[in-house]
């Protein structure tokens, strides 16, 4: 065990998963002789040559659209898109083809690619450098789409992603790159793909999150349980595929459900995990399950951005208004 | 002529002026009015100071993540005062200099880094997009504003930058190509400062010039020192006549270097080596067009300290502006999204009166 940060997490998921699987070729804007703008892949150049780690021309969509060439032929292309914002040029290669060839050529072509991105506020960024766009991914099918919030799943998801037959966006909340560290194993192992995990059992209500989202519950939770409230939070940890069944189970058991997320409102993964509540355990719930979420607007920039994060506040309110529902 | 006589597949660069300030290229120097050159210089300084002032607010807190224009006055300046005053800048978001010549007052430009929209609310009686982080993108919005003029009757022509790291974007090609096609009064401006981010030009393409990527579009295209006032005065010149008469678009290679960081957050000293900075800073723009202005008697040493007085004034007094406006209402976060706020934003807007913000 050795005491990782997220993005240290990371890394060493890459470097161990590089060291083992010669497949495997990493690149991106930044991502080879810098090791990125945030250090992800830091060292990976030095240690596995420039054929292996390499940066690319300004290219988003040449970035995933070559990506899908070379995992196509077998390759296993692990790529970085630098900032969430900037998927979008690539957004045609990833959801018109990425997603696609797999159903398109009726399984002879698959693309077992991976796309990494920073993403989330809270980091007093600049424009298109804090949106949250999980539900428009996990929208597209074909795709898969993790976002771990700590260094523990970070490692594990990671090396379940690089091992997964069809592509997957894993998604990294920035603002805890390096908020906290965790003991993480030295050896590789696999946190599931499809699996949320069960953070904190309780009995009142189950709060459910991702991301950067985590440690705003959990700051919550602690002052809610010292109330008398006891809380169950989920770690979705999987935004596609979904894990109905995590749901299910414990909200039959609390009977009310709060899904928090930083990304805008409507249409979102929030809406989606209410639909699930209703159709599996409506019988069961003693309030209408709800979401606290961003406004649906555009995501401010920093001066205003107080305005629109969630915080432990929003959170501790929301959950008392169920509570006493 | 300078474009025709210099064509970047034959490996020419356009230079008048060079980089210690003396004229090298008499066959297409011409005077530009005395007035016209002191104003260039003022603003090329004003930008220079308040970019290296803007360093120090940011290391003080006082600022954010900002991108400093160090090092590329002189080819913003220079294309700029080849345009009339009514004609459009379409920017990529290095373009202080240019948004300073252009009149979009400093206070924005410090709001806008201070993370504050209101810096992007362009005055209306300046024809010029705000800022915008995604990179080549503003090429096709360039084209669609010259494609209007056909409609609106117009005889203004639009300019608009990109980056070298930009010129490997889908949108550069897709701008480019397309202005030729409809014949639209765009100048295309590549700026090349050597590096995208950590990445250099030698990484972004394959190709000898960023100039000769226009060849391929069918446009007039010219790699011009960037650093030159002269040279891309007179070459931003020949492409606008060119455009207004409606000959259509041109590209302009601007070759310049980035003396800074790529923004606040960045750390240039990992990969940039020493010789290729020394280099870089040797041939800067401010420095040489100084030591013309002197020898030609059209400045003197006392009226150089006094414009770096008033420049740092004015900064100061902007960068107070600023400080003291710097507020965003939480109604602001909502009142842009739709002309009308729907009754959904209404109603999320009530919501998040009870939390105040920030």
């Amino acid at each position: 065990m050795e005491a990782l940060n997220n993005i240290e997490a990371l890394n060493q998921a890459l470097d161990q998963m590089m060291e083992k699987d010669e497949k495997i070729v990493i690149y991106g804007e930044d991502a080879g002789f810098e090791g990125g703008v945030f250090r992800a892949t830091k060292g990976l150049q030095a240690k596995y040559g420039k054929d292996r780690c390499f940066d690319s021309p300004l290219t988003e969509a040449g970035i995933i659209g070559s990506g899908i060439g070379m995992a196509i032929n077998g390759m296993k292309p692990v790529l970085e898109i630098q900032f969430q914002g900037f998927l979008f040029p690539g957004l045609n290669q990833l959801l018109v083809h990425g997603a696609r060839y797999r159903n398109r050529s009726r399984g002879r072509f698959t693309v077992p690619m991976v796309v990494r991105m920073p993403y989330g506020g809270g980091i007093r960024a600049l424009e298109h450098h804090s949106e949250s766009i999980e539900a428009m991914l996990a929208h597209t099918p074909g795709l898969k789409v993790v976002i771990p919030s700590n260094p523990y799943d970070t490692k594990g998801l990671m090396i379940s992603a690089i091992k997964d037959p069809d592509p997957v966006v894993f998604l990294e909340p920035k603002r805890i790159y390096r908020a906290f560290k965790q003991e993480v194993p030295m050896e590789i192992y696999e946190v599931p793909i499809g699996k949320a995990r069960i953070l904190k059992e309780g009995n009142d209500i189950t709060v459910v999150g991702w991301g950067a989202m985590i440690p705003e519950i959990q700051l919550a939770v602690k002052d809610l349980e010292e109330e008398g409230i006891s809380v169950e939070i989920i770690d979705l940890r999987t935004i596609s595929p979904i894990d109905k069944e995590a749901i299910e189970n414990s909200v039959k058991k609390t009977g009310r459900f709060l899904v928090v997320h930083e990304a805008v409102k409507s249409f979102g993964v929030g809406a989606e995990l209410i639909s699930i509540v209703n159709e599996k355990a409506f019988l069961h719930l003693e309030c209408p399950p709800t979401r606290l979420t961003g406004y649906d607007v555009t995501i401010p920039l920093a001066k205003g951005e107080g305005h629109f994060m969630i915080n432990p506040e929003k959170i501790k309110s929301k959950v008392k208004e169920l509570i006493n529902y | 002529m300078i474009f025709e006589n210099h064509n970047p597949l034959e490996g020419k660069v356009f230079q008048i002026l060079d980089k210690t300030g003396k004229i090298v290229n008499e066959e297409y120097y011409k005077d530009i009015d005395r007035d016209l050159l002191l104003k260039m210089y003022r603003c090329m300084v004003l930008s220079r100071i308040q970019d290296e002032w803007a360093l120090k607010f940011q290391r003080q807190g006082r600022m954010l993540t900002f991108a400093p224009t160090l090092g590329q006055e002189g080819l913003q300046v220079a294309s700029m005062a080849a345009c009339r005053d009514d004609d459009w800048l379409v920017p990529a978001f290095r373009s202080n200099a240019a948004w300073l010549y252009k009149g979009l007052p400093m206070k924005n430009i410090f709001l806008y880094w201070c993370g504050n929209e209101m810096g992007s609310k362009i005055p209306d009686h300046i024809n010029m997009l705000p800022i915008v982080v995604p990179i080549g993108s503003q090429f096709n919005h360039a084209t669609g504003i010259g494609m209007s003029f056909r409609y609106t009757k117009e005889d203004k022509v639009v300019v608009t930058y990109i980056g070298d790291g930009g010129t490997s974007e889908g949108e550069f090609y897709e701008g480019i190509n397309f202005a030729g096609v409809v014949n639209a009064p765009v100048i295309f401006i590549i700026q090349n400062n050597q590096f995208a981010i950590s990445t250099g030009v030698e990484s972004q393409t394959k190709a000898k010039t960023l100039a000769q990527k226009g060849i391929a579009a069918g446009i007039p295209s010219i790699k011009v020192d960037g650093n030159d006032i002269f040279a891309m005065y007179f070459a931003t010149k020949e492409a606008v006549e060119n455009a207004r008469s409606g000959n259509g678009p041109s590209l302009i290679e601007a070759v310049t270097y980035r003396q800074g960081p790529h923004t606040t957050a960045d750390d240039p000293t990992i990969y940039r080596s020493e010789e290729k900075h020394l280099d870089g800073m040797s041939k800067d723009p401010i420095i040489r067009t100084k030591n013309f202005l002197i020898e030609r008697g059209i400045l003197t040493e006392k009226d150089e300290k006094t414009i770096r007085e008033e420049c740092k004034k004015t900064v100061f007094e902007e960068f107070e502006k600023a400080e003291q406006e710097n507020i965003t209402p939480l109604e602001d976060i909502f009142k842009y999204t739709y002309e009308e706020m729907t009754e959904n934003l209404k109603e999320q807007y009530e919501e998040a009166k009870k939390w105040g913000g920030n």
